[in-house]
C-alpha cells in the first residue's frame, strides 16, 4: 500500500501490443519525479533502472526507507542536478513496485497473474515508458540514462524513439546478453523454480513464498556484480563470529554471511516470478538481429551518445561496449565513451566513482549549452 | 581567436575548409576540435587516450572516445572523414606506419605533425653533448619519454615513398612556430614540420 502512496500511477486506457503478440489491457506503470519540468518541457531526463532496481532513484525509498539507489547521482546540485532538471524513473514493466508485472491483479480472471503474465522484453518495457512521457507532455527527453538492464533500455530508445531524445548515456551495458550472462540467469530461475512455494508460480495467497530460491538467484547474480580483488579486499578468509571454524554448516566465513545477508534482505522487497520475467527480458534483448544488423539500427541517428563501462566489469566488459561503439561510428554517430578505472565491477555505476561522476557532469553541461535549456 | 591555439595547432586549422568532417586524433583537452567546429562549421570527432582530456571534451560538447591510436583506429570504415589530424603525436605510437596507413584509410586525408629529429640544434646538441636531445617540445629524459619513434623529414618523406603515401603539401615551422619557406635545408631548419598526406590514387 505504501508503494501506491509514494509513487505516481498512469493507467493506459489502451492494451499494450507485446513482442511476443499478446497484450495487456489496463496497464499500470508506477512513476517518480523530482524536480520541474521547464515551460518548454526540455529540461526531461529519463532514468531507467537496472533489474533489481525501481522508480525510487532519488530521495527516500518509502519502501526500504533507505536512500534511492541512484541519489550518490542525482538530487539538488549534483550531477544529475534536480534544480535544472526534471527527473522521471518509473517501475520497469514486469516489475513489482507498483507497474504492472506478474503479482498484479488480472483484469480477466481478479487473480494475480503469476504464471499467466506474458513474456515481456526490454522493447515492451521501453514502449510502456515511451507512453509514459508522452501523456507528461514532453516530446523530446533531454537524456535517457540508465546502467546494467537500465542501459539497455537507453540504447532501445536510442534505436526506436531516437528522434524523442537528444541525448543517450547507457552505463556497464551492452547490446546482448552474452552466454555467460544467460547462463548465469538461468541458474537464478532454476533455483527459484526448484523452491517448492514457488509453485508454478502461484503463490501469492500461500502463506510460504519462494524466498529461499529468489535468495540464491539474488546470491548468485551479486557474485558477478563484483569483481574479484573487490570481494577479496573486502572479504577475504575473515570470519564472522570466532576466531575458530564451526566445523558445521552453518556461516564461518564473512563473505557467506554477507551474500545471505544480500539475499534475505532482497526476498522482502522483490517478487520471485518479477525476477523470472525481467531476467528473461534481459536475455532476450539483442540489438545485433533488430532491424537488420548492428550498424544499421543505429542510421541517421541525431543522438548524442555517452557510454561508460568499468575495467573490473566482467558481467558486461568494455569489449562489448566497443562493439557498439564500432557500429555508431561506421553510422557517423555522434558518441562519447570512456573507460573507468576501478576494481569494484559491474556494481561500480552505482557507486562514488569520481572519475565517471566527473566525466558525466561534463557531458552533461556540454549538452545544457548546445541544447540551451 | 588564434592565440588560444597553439602555433602549429593553428596552422593546421588554416587548411581545414568548412563543413569538413574530421577526426582528431589524441585531441587532448579539444581545443582544435572546438576552434573548428565554431570556426569552420566542421563536424568533429576525436579520440584521446587520457579520461582528463575526454572530461573536458565532452564539456565543451564535443563527441570524443577514451581510446588508443595504436589500436582503435581499426574500427573506423574506409573514407568515413574528410581530413585525419594526428598532431604531435606520431613519435609516441608503437606501430607507427600501421597508424600513418590508418589514418589515410580513415580520411581522405591526413595531416600529421612532429617535431623534426634533423633539426639543427638537435644534431649541435647530441654532436657536442653526446647526450639524447632535449628540447621543449621533446622536454624527457631518455628514460621516460613517450617518444619512442622519432624521425625526421627526410625520413618521413622515405617512409611515404616506399609505402605509396602521396604528399600533398608539407609546412614547415621555427622554433616559434611560424611558418618557413621549404627548401632544400628544411631537413636542417624545420623545428616542427606538418605533412598532409594521402593514399596514392585517391
Amino acid at each position: 500500500m505504501k508503494v501506491k502512496e509514494a509513487s505516481e500511477v498512469l493507467e493506459l486506457k489502451d492494451p499494450i501490443e507485446l513482442d511476443s503478440g499478446k497484450c495487456i489491457n489496463l496497464c499500470k506503470i508506477a512513476y517518480k519525479t523530482f524536480g520541474k519540468l521547464n515551460k518548454y518541457k526540455s529540461n526531461a531526463i529519463l532514468i531507467c533502472h537496472a533489474l533489481s532496481g525501481d522508480q525510487y532513484c532519488a530521495g527516500v525509498n518509502p519502501v526500504t526507507n533507505k536512500k534511492g539507489w541512484w541519489s550518490i547521482l542525482i538530487g539538488p546540485g549534483k550531477v544529475i542536478d534536480t534544480n535544472i532538471f526534471f527527473v522521471i524513473c518509473s517501475n520497469v514493466l514486469g516489475g513489482c513496485m507498483g507497474s504492472t508485472g506478474p503479482s498484479s491483479i488480472n483484469p480477466k480472471t481478479k487473480k494475480p497473474y503469476g504464471l499467466m503474465f506474458p513474456v515481456i522484453t526490454i522493447s515492451d518495457m521501453v514502449s510502456v515508458q515511451e507512453k509514459l512521457v508522452s501523456s507528461l507532455g514532453i516530446k523530446k527527453l533531454f537524456a535517457v540514462l540508465g546502467g546494467s538492464m537500465g542501459g539497455m533500455q537507453v540504447l532501445e530508445w536510442a534505436t526506436r524513439f531516437n528522434k524523442k531524445i537528444n541525448a543517450a548515456i547507457p552505463i556497464a551495458t551492452s547490446y546482448r546478453h552474452s552466454a555467460q550472462n544467460i547462463a548465469f540467469h538461468e541458474i537464478g530461475r532454476q533455483a527459484i523454480m526448484a523452491d517448492l512455494s514457488w509453485n508454478k508460480g502461484n503463490y501469492y495467497k500461500n502463506k510460504t513464498k519462494p524466498k529461499g530460491g529468489l535468495s540464491v538467484a539474488r546470491m548468485i547474480a551479486h557474485i558477478t556484480y563484483l569483481s574479484e580483488t573487490a570481494l577479496q579486499r573486502k572479504f577475504g578468509r575473515n570470519l564472522q563470529n570466532s576466531d575458530f571454524f564451526s566445523f558445521n554448516f552453518g556461516t564461518d566465513f564473512q563473505i557467506e554471511s554477507y551474500l545471505k545477508h544480500q539475499g534475505s534482505s532482497f526476498v522482502e522487497r522483490f517478487d520471485a516470478n518479477s525476477y523470472l520475467y525481467i531476467t528473461k527480458a534481459m536475455d532476450y534483448f539483442d540489438l545485433s538481429v533488430k532491424k537488420g544488423g548492428l550498424p544499421k539500427v543505429f542510421k541517421n541517428t541525431n543522438v548524442k551518445f555517452c557510454f561508460f563501462t568499468f575495467t573490473s566489469d566482467w558481467l558486461f566488459p568494455t569489449s562489448e561496449t566497443k562493439i557498439i561503439i564500432k557500429s555508431l561510428n561506421s553510422s557517423n554517430s555522434m558518441v562519447s565513451f570512456v573507460e573507468v578505472k576501478t576494481d569494484k565491477g559491474h556494481d561500480a555505476f552505482l557507486l562514488d566513482e569520481p572519475e565517471f561522476h566527473a566525466t558525466l557532469k561534463g557531458f552533461i553541461e556540454g549538452q545544457i549549452i548546445q541544447q540551451r535549456i | 581567436m588564434r592565440n588560444i591555439l597553439r602555433n602549429d595547432l593553428f596552422v593546421i586549422s588554416k587548411l581545414i575548409d568548412d563543413h569538413e568532417k574530421i577526426l582528431d586524433v589524441g585531441c587532448g583537452n579539444g581545443v582544435l576540435l572546438d576552434f573548428l567546429s565554431k570556426k569552420k562549421s566542421a563536424d568533429c570527432r576525436g579520440i584521446e587516450i587520457k579520461q582528463l582530456g575526454v572530461n573536458q571534451c565532452v564539456k565543451k560538447g564535443l563527441s570524443v572516445i577514451q581510446g588508443d591510436a595504436n589500436f582503435d583506429l581499426e574500427d573506423y570504415p574506409n573514407n568515413a572523414f574528410s581530413t585525419v589530424i594526428l598532431s604531435q603525436t606520431i613519435q609516441a605510437m608503437l606501430f607507427p606506419d600501421v597508424v600513418i596507413k590508418n589514418l589515410i584509410r580513415i580520411g581522405k586525408r591526413a595531416i600529421i605533425s612532429f617535431p623534426n629529429f634533423a633539426y639543427w640544434k638537435v644534431r649541435k646538441d647530441f654532436l657536442f653533448s653526446g647526450l639524447m636531445p632535449r628540447n621543449k617540445i621533446l622536454p624527457y629524459e631518455w628514460y621516460n619519454t613517450p617518444n619512442i619513434h622519432l624521425c625526421s623529414i627526410q625520413d618521413f618523406k622515405i617512409f611515404c615513398y616506399k609505402n605509396d603515401v602521396n604528399i600533398i603539401r608539407l609546412i614547415c615551422l621555427n622554433e616559434k612556430g611560424i611558418e618557413m619557406k621549404n627548401n632544400f635545408l628544411s631537413n636542417l631548419l624545420a623545428y616542427q614540420v606538418l605533412f598532409c598526406v594521402s593514399k596514392k590514387g585517391k
